[in-house]
């Protein structure tokens, strides 16, 4: 009987505060009046959790709650109806999908910039030197397949410098370029100049000149359905203001 | 007063309740799928199947989800073996430990299996340089990333069949002379058979639906490495239709093979398990 009663009380344990969570996010929660949930490209992870702790600090009451993700996922999510109220994309190809389906309120505005470096190995010990390098048969390149920003703007660069490369993968997002370089398991690869800068001291980062570069805009939009706009308004404003431009230089991207 | 309730049954004696149970557990399985073949695009389902990138991907899938199983049975079956009838210390830990991928996010295992098996890995690094052998990028990658993630299902399942069985009829076949291996082949294994198949029916299609821990260590070429999952998941990017119709297709040949070894091998094997009973 004992036991019995013990099981019973581990379960309610587990599974009440899921059924108390179930009910309470649609009315309760980072959707209430004092919260907004924002669907950011992963590639803003570490440069938006420092701004919303910023923002925290002028709007304590605003919780803002993030969810990053490839900017094709997200998409793809908010058409399928997740509660979002910003939507920040690496990309303008991207944002234009969900003008398209009729899910953002107003005009996009570009809040960042972003381009690209060659990722190699801390101390660059292949010595690659330019975009040229990556031809080389005994260099192991992987780059993003070009069906995702960072592959597309790859092939834009490889074309612009007459180069021919042979990756070893084609990745699915620009964070698996930058895991199998600090690995080791491969020498090089092209990724955002923030992604190289957010590897820290685990990878190094080889300029690729501006004439044969590539230039991306990160377009940020309020959701159609957005339950809370204007503090999706104050968000984005203080992401284009001076605090939020200057935390998003440090991360390494550039002014819209 | 006590008013005695009586319970509504089905004609084969199964309680209600637990076909309305069981009814929302086939909806639940059967929506999705549903889902799919309501939006699949018919009109060019045969022409996104039969362009080269996606025949490609299946047919590179077949053949490692196929090497995956063998060697899962290969390495499984004895490992099965092991934790089942042979007492050791820490016999709970090494179970623990081989199950582990299991539990395991897919993306982190491909990591552990560059820490294992890379260029820099603690194995791998001696396989480039005494072997040249690299395994990253290429297709026994692929297959040894499946084998990580799927054979645990077998290993579970033929142990389970091992604790279960009784061992007396393995112990008078050996009285009477006959070999660890021919009791093994004549005896065991044909108790264990259903079990076997299941087990490989299991480590077989996890290894077929295999993507995280593929894309982290074997990375993603068309020819080489990029399964029907990895095809699929970079078609929802740019082509949500043909990767509805990829994904339709793999269901397709999942549950053929699933429902035919059903029909054939599990019920034919189960029929020989019985006969070995006195």
């Amino acid at each position: 009987m004992r036991t019995k009663r013990r099981l019973l009380v581990l379960l309610v344990a587990i599974f009440g505060p899921l059924v108390a969570s179930c009910g309470g996010a649609s009315d309760g929660g980072a959707k209430g009046s004092g919260g907004i949930v924002v669907f950011a490209a992963s590639s803003l992870t570490e440069a938006f959790t420092e701004v919303a702790a910023a923002f925290n600090v002028i709007n304590p009451d605003a919780k803002v709650t993030f969810n990053f993700a490839g900017s094709g996922d997200l998409v793809t999510q908010i058409s399928q109806g997740a509660p979002a109220d910003v939507f920040v994309s690496a990309d303008d190809s991207n944002m234009k999908k969900l003008t398209d389906a009729g899910e953002v309120a107003g005009d996009p505005v570009a809040i960042a910039k972003n381009t690209f470096e060659i990722i190699v190995e801390k101390g660059n010990p292949q010595g690659i030197a330019g975009v040229a390098d990556l031809a080389k048969p005994e260099l192991l390149v992987v780059l993003c397949a070009e069906t995702v920003p960072c592959g597309n703007g790859a092939a834009k660069i490889l074309k612009n410098s007459n180069v021919t490369v042979t990756p070893k993968s084609l990745e699915d997002k620009v964070k698996g370029v930058v895991a199998k370089v600090t690995t080791g398991e491969a020498d090089a690869g092209i990724v955002f100049v923030t992604d190289v800068k957010a590897a820290g001291d685990k990878a190094a980062g080889v300029e690729i000149p501006v004439d044969v570069n590539v230039v991306t805009n990160y377009p940020v939009a309020i959701t159609k359905q957005a339950a809370n706009a204007a503090l999706a308004q104050r968000f984005i404003d203080f992401v284009s203001g001076s605090q939020g431009q200057t935390i998003l230089a440090k991360y390494g991207f550039l002014a819209p | 007063m006590i008013r005695r309730r009586r319970r509504s049954t089905t004609r084969s004696g199964v309680p209600a309740w637990v076909v309305a149970l069981a009814a929302i557990a086939v909806l639940f399985f059967a929506l999705p799928v549903v889902g799919l073949v309501w939006r699949a695009p018919w009109s060019h389902a045969w022409a996104y199947l039969t362009e080269d990138s996606a025949l490609t991907a299946l047919r590179l899938s077949m053949v490692c989800s196929l090497w995956a199983t063998l060697l899962s049975i290969i390495f499984g079956v004895p490992l099965a073996w092991l934790l089942a009838r042979v007492q050791f210390v820490g016999r709970s830990a090494v179970r623990a430990l081989c199950m582990m991928s299991m539990v395991l996010p897919p993306v982190v295992g491909g990591v552990a299996l560059f820490f294992a098996l890379g260029r820099r890995g603690i194995v791998g690094q001696y396989l480039d340089r005494w072997f040249d052998l690299r395994l990253p990028f290429t297709t026994a990658g692929v297959v040894i990333a499946q084998t990580f993630v799927a054979m645990p299902f077998l290993v579970v399942t033929v142990e389970a069949a091992l604790r279960q069985l009784d061992t007396s009829f393995e112990d008078a076949a050996r009285t009477l002379g006959a070999s660890r291996w021919y009791t093994f082949r004549r005896v065991t294994l044909p108790a264990i058979g259903p079990a076997l198949a299941a087990g490989s029916a299991l480590a077989w299609a996890r290894a077929l639906g295999e993507f995280g821990a593929t894309i982290t260590f074997a990375g993603n070429f068309p020819g080489t490495t990029q399964t029907m999952p990895l095809a699929v998941y970079l078609a929802l990017e740019t082509n949500p239709e043909q990767a509805i119709v990829l994904a339709l297709v793999m269901i397709a040949i999942s549950f053929a093979v699933l429902v035919a070894l059903r029909d054939r091998w599990f019920i034919r094997a189960g029929n020989e398990s019985t006969r070995v009973q006195p």
